[in-house]
C-alpha cells in the first residue's frame, strides 16, 4: 500500500503557462468536515454491491440507488473529522495538518495502493511526493468509494442502521531518472528513480518547494527504494474538466513487490516534531499479517481493527472501479490508527501479508539496508559477523529507546 | 559554479583547512550542509581575526549562511531578501554549490549562523560562533 504523502509546495510562479492549484493528497481518500467529497455524480462508473445485491448501472433506478448509496456514505462520513494530507506546506512555510486515510493491500505479489488527492483551489500551491516500495506496473484512476466503504467496515454501529436502511429501502542521481509519466484527471503523475538527493533536485527543478526536513527524509526513503512518486495538479486540465474545489481524485497504484509496507513518516513532512500527526492506514490481506513495529509497543500506533473481511465488505470493493483483482472471499482487514507526534512517527509500517514471519526492519525504516554477506570462506567472514552484531546491538538500542523511552 | 568550487579548493590547500573541523585561528573555515544542518555547529574564531568561509550545500534544497548577533539573526527570519552574498558574512548557497564570504570579528562575544529560509531556522539551522 502505501504510501506515504509527502506534499511540497509548487513554486509555480516561473511557469505562468502551468500555474497549479492547490493540492491536497490523502491516502485512499480525502473527506472534507462538510463530508462532500463523495459525490453521487462520480459514482456513474461504478458499481454498488451492497448486502450481497449486485446493483448494476442499469438506467435510472439504478441511477437513483446509487445516488441513495452515494448519499448514505456521504451522511455517515460527515461526522469524520477531516481527512487532509500530512505535511502540506503553504507558502508560508505553515504547516496544514489532518487526518489521512490510505488502503494498502496485498495479493499475489501486488501491493495495491489506493490515495486520493484533493484539489484545495488555485490561491496556494501544493505539489505532493509519496515514497513506493517499488515501480509500479500501473497507475489509474482509482475507485470511487473504496475509502469511504472501508471507514463504514470499521464502524460498524453507525454503518450498521444506515447501511441497512438503504438495503432495505433500495434493491441493493544525480538526476532522478523519470521512469513513467501518466495524466489522471487533472493530476500530473510523474514516477521517479533516483537518490534522494537526485529526487529532491528534480522537484526542485519542476518547481516543488521542499520543507527543510525534506533532504533527510527523501534520504531515508531513498535508501530503501529509490521509488518516488511526484503528483500535481494542472490547473488547465482542472478548469477544463469541471474539477471543483475539495473535489478528490483517487489514484490507485498497482506495485508488485515482495516486502510491502506503507510509509508513515512522510506524513509528518513539514510538521514540527511535537505536532500531531494522524492517519488511518487500512490493510486488506490474504492471512492476518503481521506489522512491524508492532501497534502498541510504537507509541503512535494503535490496531484498531482485525478481523476475516466480510464477503460483504469484499463484494462491495470488488464492484468498485479497478477493484475486480481482489478475491471474492478470505481476506483479513486490518485497520492501524496513527496517532502521534512527528517525532514519535520516524518510522513506517512493514507487512508480512502471510502471518508467518516477522517483517522486515529495513522495509519498516527501523534498520538501514542490510549490506550484502561474502561468500562463506572468505577471509573477512569473521568480521562481517562482528560487523552484524554490532549492528543487530544497534538496531535493540535503538528500537529500546524508540520505544520504551518514548513510552515512559 | 564550477569556478567557484575551484577557487574554495585552492583556498583550502592553500591554507591546509582540509578538514571540517572548526580550529581556533584558522583563517578559512569550511562548513558543509546537509539535511538542513551545519557542519560544524559550533565555530570558534580568533578575536579581530578575518575568516573566509567555504560553505558547501550538500543538500537538494537552496539554503543561507547568515553571520550576525541574534537582532540580526531575528531581522533576517522577518526579512524579504530573496539573495544574500552582497556583505560579509552572508551568503545564499544554491542545492550542490559551494560559496565562499569572508568576515571581521569584533574583539569579543559571540555570534550566530542562521539559515532564515522558511522554517529552516526553527527546524535547527543554526550554529554558534564564539570569539575570544
Ligand atoms: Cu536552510
Amino acid at each position: 500500500m502505501v504510501e506515504g504523502e509527502v506534499l511540497l509546495q509548487l513554486g509555480g510562479t516561473d511557469e505562468p503557462e502551468r500555474a497549479f492549484g492547490a493540492l491536497k493528497h490523502i491516502h485512499l481518500l480525502s473527506i472534507d468536515r462538510g463530508g462532500r467529497k463523495f459525490k453521487p455524480g462520480e459514482q456513474s462508473g461504478g458499481r454498488a454491491h451492497l448486502r450481497g445485491v449486485n446493483l448494476k448501472p442499469q438506467g435510472g433506478v439504478m441511477r437513483t440507488v446509487r445516488a441513495l448509496v452515494a448519499g448514505i456514505i456521504v451522511t455517515l462520513l460527515a461526522a469524520q473529522p477531516a481527512l487532509a494530507c500530512g505535511g502540506l506546506v503553504a507558502p508560508d512555510g505553515a504547516v496544514n495538518l489532518g487526518r489521512t486515510t490510505t488502503l494498502a493491500a496485498y495479493h499475489e505479489g501486488v501491493e495495491h495502493y489506493v490515495t486520493s488527492f484533493e484539489f484545495s483551489g488555485g490561491g496556494s500551491e501544493f505539489g505532493s511526493i509519496v515514497p513506493l516500495p517499488g515501480v509500479p506496473t500501473d497507475v489509474v484512476k482509482g475507485g470511487d468509494w473504496t475509502l469511504q466503504r472501508l471507514i463504514l467496515e470499521t464502524q460498524p454501529v453507525e454503518r450498521t442502521s444506515l447501511f441497512n436502511a438503504v438495503a432495505e429501502d433500495a434493491p441493493a542521481g544525480q538526476s532522478a531518472t523519470v521512469l513513467q509519466e501518466h495524466k489522471v484527471k487533472a493530476l500530473d503523475i510523474t514516477i521517479l528513480e533516483g537518490g534522494g538527493d537526485a529526487v529532491g533536485r528534480w522537484a526542485g527543478e519542476h518547481g516543488f518547494q521542499l520543507s527543510p526536513d525534506a533532504p533527510e527524509v527523501l534520504d531515508f526513503y531513498a535508501s530503501r527504494s529509490p521509488i518516488f512518486m511526484a503528483v500535481r495538479f494542472n490547473l488547465d486540465r482542472a478548469r477544463k474538466l469541471g474539477v471543483d474545489l475539495g473535489d478528490g481524485t483517487p489514484i490507485h497504484l498497482s506495485i508488485p513487490t515482495p516486502n510491502p509496507w506503507v510509509p508513515l513518516r512522510i506524513l509528518g513532512l513539514g510538521a514540527g516534531p511535537r505536532e500531531r500527526i494522524e492517519a488511518d492506514v487500512f490493510l486488506l490481506t490474504d492471512e492476518r499479517p503481521n506489522l512491524l513495529p508492532l501497534p502498541g509497543f510504537a507509541k503512535a500506533l494503535k490496531l484498531d481493527y482485525s478481523e476475516a473481511a466480510s464477503d460483504l465488505l469484499l463484494a462491495d470493493l470488488r464492484s468498485d472501479k479497478g477493484m475486480k483483482w481482489m478475491p471474492k472471499s478470505d481476506m483479513w482487514l486490518s485497520k492501524i490508527v496513527v496517532d502521534g507526534t512527528a517525532s514519535e512517527l520516524s518510522h513506517d509500517l512493514a507487512i508480512d501479508p502471510t502471518g508467518r514471519v516477522t517483517p522486515s526492519a529495513v522495509a519498516a525504516g527501523l534498520l538501514d539496508v542490510i549490506p550484502e554477506l561474502p561468500p562463506v570462506g572468505d577471509e573477512t567472514q569473521q568480521w562481517w559477523a562482528w560487523t552484524i552484531v554490532l549492528m543487530l546491538g544497534a538496531v535493540v538500542w535503538r528500537l529500546a529507546n524508540r520505544f520504551i523511552g518514548s513510552a515512559s | 559554479m564550477r569556478g567557484r568550487l575551484f577557487l574554495a579548493l585552492g583556498l583550502l590547500a592553500l591554507f591546509g583547512a582540509g578538514c571540517r573541523q572548526a580550529e581556533a585561528g584558522a583563517p578559512v573555515i569550511a562548513i558543509e550542509i546537509e539535511h538542513s544542518r551545519f557542519d560544524p555547529a559550533a565555530i570558534r574564531v580568533e578575536a579581530g581575526s578575518t575568516v573566509t568561509f567555504v560553505v558547501h550545500n550538500g543538500d537538494p534544497i537552496a539554503h543561507e549562511f547568515l553571520i550576525g548577533d541574534a537582532a540580526a539573526q531575528r531581522r533576517h527570519e522577518t526579512g524579504t531578501e530573496p539573495e544574500h552574498g552582497a556583505r560579509p558574512g552572508e551568503l545564499s548557497i544554491p542545492p550542490g554549490e559551494t560559496r565562499i564570504t569572508s568576515y571581521t570579528f569584533p574583539s569579543d562575544g559571540r555570534l550566530l549562523v542562521g539559515c532564515h529560509l522558511p522554517r529552516h531556522y526553527d527546524y535547527g539551522m543554526r550554529g554558534t560562533i564564539t570569539i575570544r
